[in-house]
């Protein structure tokens, strides 16, 4: 029987000193060019978190503002603060980045992050405040070190700093003095990793009003690599981020497909539930502070505000059907294989038509499609164009190639069965689930009746593989059958009863 | 362009003479094609890669441009290219890669 989809947080953490220090473009350059005009400049081109929280793609990815509302707002985006807006939204939360710091440190189980006392002191009392936050991860930060020792860990230590509104008020140690997987700088991009992964985790469970002993596992399907030099990516951020969470029950893994990997961890979380191997199940991950302002040049180049300054996370309940919520279909599940083939054409055809025609569906019967959800205005200016829209211009011309649209029907069928992108550009973030919360929503309010999600992956970047990856599911609405309850002991012993006499009387009667 | 594509440009026009390279680009905008022709002809523009102030000046072209589509068989393009051709500003595209062609090409 098919799993449901149970709840979903989405959370986004405003990092902009992150940006600064962590970003790979950034860190780049600072070897590449060191002195370089556009590290001058960008810290001019940072933003503050209300103007973080006010950004309306970061709304809608809350859950504050839907996409259809996000499409009608007038661009540019930035520069403008959306009326009301609110850190807090139905899906959850933008955190800024003192409060960040302290959870970071909370989800830190080896002594490896520290902060200034004075730090701590003037920010622990806001994280106190913070509803999801309960005492078990407050009692997990400590008080504070001295400011001289975070200096001398920065300059002596190879630790990497960690600053808030450009003051050193911290620092992540390395772990390991030789061993690069476990160096400060990996150190502090998984802990953020982790961090950012709990804090959706938190909002889920809050969602979906699910208890926390109920969740019976946890994928991560992030793109960080946990490990050390012997078992580089050996993982598990899963188990570690649901340990802070208080999942106790949850056993967890890592499922690693670059940005196809939620799509990936969804088709495997639905498989198990299905099965009946585990009740609920979240497909969860965390940000990625690498990819923090990488197309911050272009930005600058163009006087706009960097936009990627936030981290993005996300958590998907997907639980035993309970006739209500939608459903995730086992039958309808598109793959790009070995032999696809990686032109644009073979993989739309292998991801959207091959999985729809096996059903008997045709292209125009699902209402909405959910691909990379990319924010336009992140990737315009860097001449990338408009990512979701390109997706949506293929699937249209697939279906012109069906003969199910005119050509002339192009932009038509990108309104009617596309959306405009709202997420940040963070890999598997944007890649096709954060639609699933107002999907949930819609097909719940019956506003449509199905959406196909589609993850697709670069997988060449990886250096193994020069073949491309994607795969794609479709959610729908309940068809009200629930789950049976399993057989009872009674119930066994009633039916073997009834076989035996049954059996009995056969017997009986060819004797007779 | 991806630093390490760069390297690899670089080192086949080394390794084959540059006369004898010939880039085909399959990027989705023309801005975007621009940038990459631009790269391997007169050097990569954001000074971040192996290409900086390096003038190649290589033949460059868009797979969705009529020189390349001439080149292959019409079955093979439309199974390959077709759908992509729809989806594309096919004119921006050949705009922004002739310029950089007539600038900068050396071959």
């Amino acid at each position: 029987m098919n799993s449901v989809i149970m709840g979903t947080g989405y959370t986004l953490v405003h990092v902009p000193d992150m940006v600064i220090n962590n970003g790979t473009t950034q860190t780049t350059e600072r070897i590449v060019n060191p002195g370089s005009e556009y590290m001058e400049k960008l810290p001019h081109h940072l933003r503050s978190y209300e103007d973080a929280v006010g950004y309306m793609p970061n709304q809608t990815y809350i859950g504050n503002m839907t996409p259809e509302e996000l499409a009608s707002a007038e661009q540019p985006w930035y520069g403008k603060r959306m009326e009301k807006a609110e850190r807090f939204g139905k899906f959850g939360e933008i955190m800024p980045e003192d409060e960040f710091l302290l959870l970071m440190q909370a989800c830190d189980s080896f002594d490896l992050v520290f902060l200034s006392r004075e730090f701590v002191t003037e920010t622990k009392s806001k994280l106190e405040k913070h509803p999801l936050i309960e005492e078990a991860i407050l009692s997990r930060i400590k008080d504070g070190v001295d400011d001289d020792e975070v200096e001398r860990f920065v300059a002596e230590e190879h630790a990497e700093p960690l600053y808030y509104m450009n003051k050193l008020v911290g620092y992540v140690k390395r772990a390991h003095d030789v061993d690069p997987n476990l160096s400060a700088h990996v150190i502090h991009e998984n802990i953020a990793s982790k961090a950012t992964c709990v804090l959706s985790l938190l909002h889920v469970i809050r969602q979906s009003g699910v208890a926390k002993e109920a969740i019976d596992y946890v994928i991560d399907c992030s793109e960080e690599a946990c490990g050390d030099m012997n078992q580089r990516g050996g993982g598990n951020f899963a188990k570690a981020a649901a340990e802070i969470a208080g999942l106790t029950s949850a056993s967890g893994c890592d499922v690693r497909a670059f940005c196809a990997a939620p799509a990936h961890a969804i088709i495997h979380a639905m498989s198990l539930v299905s099965a009946g191997v585990y009740e609920n199940v979240i497909v969860a991950a965390g940000g990625c502070t690498a990819k923090l302002g990488m197309n911050g040049k272009d930005h600058v180049k163009k006087d706009m505000p960097v936009l990627e300054d936030v981290l993005g996370g996300f958590s998907i309940l997907i639980s035993k059907n309970d006739g209500i919520h939608p459903e995730i279909s086992t039958r309808i599940v598109g793959k790009h294989t070995v032999g696809t083939g990686s032109s644009p054409q073979a993989v739309i055809t292998s991801l959207v038509t091959d999985p729809l025609e096996r059903a008997g569906m045709k292209i125009l019967d699902v209402d909405k499609y959910a691909v990379e959800m990319q924010n336009p205005e992140i990737t315009k200016p860097a001449g990338a164009g408009d990512i979701p829209l390109a997706n949506y211009k293929m699937i249209a011309a697939l279906a012109v190639m069906h003969k199910e649209i005119e050509r002339s029907g192009i932009v038509e069928f990108t309104k009617k069965h596309g959306m405009t992108g709202w997420a940040p550009t963070q890999g598997h973030i944007p890649s096709g689930v954060p639609y699933l919360g107002f999907a949930c929503h819609d097909i719940l309010e019956g506003k449509i009746s199905n959406a196909m999600i589609i993850g697709k992956g670069s997988l060449f970047l990886g250096r193994m593989t020069s073949l491309f990856d994607g795969v794609s599911f479709l959610v729908c609405k309940n068809s009200g059958a629930k789950e049976e309850s399993s057989v009872s002991e009674d119930q066994i012993r009633g039916m073997l009863a009834n076989a035996m006499r049954e059996f009995a009387a056969t017997l009986m009667e060819k004797q007779g | 362009m991806d630093l390490e594509n760069q390297k690899r440009v670089k080192e086949m026009a080394e390794k084959f003479g540059p006369e004898n390279l010939v880039i085909v680009l399959g990027a989705a905008e023309g801005e975007a094609a621009g940038l990459a022709a631009e790269t391997v002809t007169a050097g990569d523009p954001t000074f971040a890669g192996p290409l900086t102030g390096v003038q190649l000046g290589l033949k460059v072209y868009h797979i969705c441009e009529a020189e390349m589509k001439e080149e292959i068989p019409q079955d093979i393009y439309e199974e390959q290219i077709g759908m992509m051709e729809m989806v594309l500003d096919v004119d921006d595209i050949s705009k922004e890669m002739t310029a950089i062609r007539s600038e900068y090409c050396k071959y």
